[in-house]
């Protein structure tokens, strides 16, 4: 009550004036003096910075075309938007600071001239019950499927429907459709309630349409559309991936999995590592698609497995995506070390597992970039267009195979977006000066590279992780199960014993 | 008077006549213009406008993510981003009169809606007119999923869904733009381009080029010619009386 109230007090004060100042200081970086989305920043991010002038805003409670309301721009300001380079600023700045950059930016277009135009939130109903049963799951998919969802967004929903490498946003930059499997990186929110939302008004400026007329026209319930919604929650976990650092390979009774496809994964902890955009050495990479990596490991006595999956709209090279990558290439600046324009080729998608040489005594690890001259690292590398190899890297362009190689096997699938790739090796190999030699029960540092060949990624221009750690579980002995039962029933003995000498009649002499 | 601007780009060698037949999606004529019960008296303005040069090859569309689109021809359809006539005619270019009519004359928009249909995944009409306030009904004449973005700057753009046939959308502007850009994002070749005008002095030319633009009171006015392709031109024409004039205008192929 009293926070509604502080609320409509300062949504009364708002004051451009001061809104000004905390814009200069806060917000032209990236949107620009002139708000027209055009800061110093602007030129190294995709999605771009929202163009203020045109007051199109992605999210809204407002129907496909209508300006958002206050509290839409606030909620935007508040909370940033996930998966884009807008963070919140609800901790960051004052109420007053806030409300008074909102009344600011509105300043920049003329359609918020008009305020004698109230823009008018849709009514939204509340969500059904019984949204995460398996008949609600089902209607879903089979509106999702109807209405065209799979269109961009794909089969799975990763975002690699046919439409997807043609897509644009309205000033002509290239544009991803939703990983609707990564709902904690949907620039309106992740929740059921969102999702609806968004289908019910659209991203204007994007290529996402509002699907409120289908309602209007009664091609759908207002159920059924809720039920889309509930399905295109399902396909995300419960809970956003947390990083936990160091990777347990447990040890497997049976033969290795080498395939990507052997049921054992199934068994087998996974572990999420974020990706970022590689933006410490030129040329830098300011767009990288793999925004993170889903990890597995196993051994058996003498080799280690690791399962390595993630999300990729492409299977590289795909000259569907060529265009794309020049749209890609064109929007962002690249730095000052390209001394030509880079021109889109096709590129094949790539994962890099790096470790260091040998496994360190301390905490010293090499540079985790690809180590230098003086400490390289042992990399494995896997390329869409040639399997695996494994050799020493002593710096980001710097890598050199081993003869032949190296000793490391894979076998990938792509599939609906997702690629799955195994790496596996004997623990121990010949080549002692140039392969790490794996042991368990020891903290191995490991790393993770991957490269989108249709997001025009190559070279340096990739994601990056930092180092984590991989641990080869000893089994545990059969004695460690079976001496707390011997200790247990020799307690008992004991105690019995001690009862039945305590309980004896007791004989006086 | 009638000028000619901008129109002289020497040397056209081989002409590629691309015909404007459309293939297999049987179509109905693009909208007549109502803008008779305003207009009755006043002069004309006629032309043809033509191109120099070689017309760049219309892409061929791959619709085989679409069968029931593709079913509807006969032949691999392909874009319309030049529409050219025998003798080098110039279909497709919006004439409207950007200059010269009284600010403070006001004409009535008609109420009769101008069709814009998705048949075939492409959009027929692919340049036409409408007035401020008139209505647009935008319609899905095919069994699956088309989004409708308008990309407009001085009006309010949208971007809506249809995904099933015979779903409609009736819009319409406030505010005069040339043009707003209408495409779809599920299929990339689809684009239409809409002119929205505060009168009713404005036409599309047809397959032979031709344009007329009718019922101008007297005045100085000038015309502009809108390609998707090869930009505009303008033409300064005065009219004095009910007299019919001719514009014509010239576009240098590239």
């Amino acid at each position: 009550m009293i926070s509604s109230l502080l609320a409509l007090v300062l949504i009364a004060a708002q004051d451009t004036t001061a809104g000004k100042v905390v814009y200069q200081k806060w917000c032209a970086g990236c949107h620009g003096d002139n708000g027209a989305g055009d800061g110093e920043a602007a030129r190294f991010m995709l999605p771009h910075p929202r163009d203020f002038t045109g007051a199109v805003y992605q999210i809204r409670s407002t129907a496909s075309g209508e300006l958002p309301t206050d509290a839409d721009l606030l909620r935007a300001i508040d909370q940033g938007l996930p998966g884009t380079a807008m963070p919140g600023w609800k901790t960051r700045l004052s109420d007053r600071d806030r409300h008074n950059v909102l009344a600011y930016l509105k300043t920049f277009s003329t359609f918020f001239a008009d305020t004698t135009i109230k823009p008018k939130p849709l009514q939204f109903s509340r969500a059904p019950g019984g949204g995460s049963g398996a008949d609600a799951l089902r209607v879903g998919r089979q509106f999702y499927d109807s209405i065209g969802c799979r269109k961009c967004h794909g089969d799975q929903g990763r975002g690699d429907g046919p439409s997807a490498p043609t897509l644009k946003d309205d000033a002509g930059r290239p544009i991803f459709a939703a990983d609707l499997t990564q709902n904690w990186r949907f620039n309106g929110g992740g929740s059921v309630e969102d999702i609806y939302h968004r289908l019910r008004t659209g991203l204007d400026g994007t290529p996402m349409p509002s699907f409120s007329d289908l309602l209007d026209q009664k091609f759908l319930t207002d159920e059924q559309l809720w039920r889309v919604a509930q399905y295109v929650r399902s396909l995300s976990p419960a809970e956003a991936p947390a990083v936990r650092d160091v990777i347990h390979a447990p040890q497997v009774t049976g033969p290795l999995p080498r395939s990507p496809r052997d049921s054992a994964w199934s068994r087998i902890d996974s572990y999420w590592f974020p990706l970022v955009g590689q933006v410490i050495k030129k040329s830098r990479w300011f767009d990288p698609a793999v925004t993170g990596v889903r990890v597995q490991a196993a051994h058996t006595r003498d080799s280690l497995a690791l399962r390595v999956v993630w999300d990729d709209r492409s299977q590289s090279p795909d000259s569907a995506w060529l265009a794309h990558i020049g749209r890609v290439l064109a929007a962002l600046a690249s730095d000052d070390s390209a001394a030509a324009p880079a021109q889109p080729g096709l590129w094949p998608d790539q994962l890099a597992v790096q470790f260091p040489l040998t496994i360190p005594q301390g905490m010293e690890r090499p540079y985790f970039l690809m180590g230098n001259a003086t400490a390289p690292v042992y990399q494995w590398r896997w390329s869409s267009q040639g399997g695996a190899v494994a050799g020493l890297a002593r710096g980001l362009e710097r890598f050199e195979p081993l003869a032949g190689g190296g000793t490391v096997g894979a076998q990938a699938v792509y599939d609906h977006g997702e690629w799955r790739v195994v790496l596996a090796r004997a623990l121990a190999t010949a080549d002692t000066a140039h392969e790490l030699q794996v042991r368990t029960s020891r903290a191995i540092p490991v790393a993770f590279f991957a490269w989108d060949g249709s997001n025009g990624e190559h070279g340096t221009r990739m994601a990056v992780s930092t180092w984590y750690f991989l641990a080869l579980d000893e089994p545990t002995p059969a004695r460690v199960f079976i001496s707390p039962v011997i200790a247990m029933a020799l307690t008992l003995a004991l105690g019995m014993l001690v009862v039945w000498r305590a309980q004896r009649p007791k004989h006086v002499l | 008077m009638n000028r000619r601007l901008f129109s002289v780009l020497g040397g056209a060698l081989v002409l590629t006549v691309c015909s404007p037949k459309d293939d297999g999606a049987a179509r109905a004529a693009p909208p007549a213009r109502t803008d008779a019960e305003e207009v009755q008296a006043g002069g004309t303005i006629t032309g043809k406008i033509k191109f120099t040069g070689t017309a760049p090859r219309n892409p061929t569309i791959d619709m085989s993510e679409e069968a029931a689109c593709k079913a509807k021809y006969k032949t691999a359809p392909t874009e319309e981003n030049v529409v050219a006539g025998p003798a080098n005619a110039l279909a497709n270019v919006f004439v409207y009169v950007s200059a010269g009519v009284p600010a403070t004359q006001k004409f009535t928009a008609p109420t009769a809606a101008v069709v814009l249909d998705q048949d075939g995944c492409r959009y027929h009409p692919h340049v036409f007119g409408v007035m401020v306030g008139q209505p647009l009904e935008i319609r899905n004449s095919d069994p699956l999923l088309h989004n409708i973005k308008a990309l407009a700057k001085k009006n309010r753009g949208f971007n809506v869904s249809q995904p099933n046939a015979g779903m409609t959308k009736t819009v319409s502007f406030p505010t005069p733009e040339v043009m707003v850009n209408l495409e779809c994002n599920v299929h990339g070749w689809m684009r239409a381009y809409l002119g929205v005008r505060p009168d009713p002095f404005f036409a599309v030319t047809g397959p032979d080029g031709s344009f007329s633009i009718k019922g101008l009171p007297p005045g100085t006015y000038t015309i502009e010619a809108w390609h998707e392709k090869f930009g505009t031109q303008t033409a300064t024409v005065t009219i004095a009386g009910t007299e019919s004039k001719t514009a014509n205008f010239t576009f240098a192929a590239h």
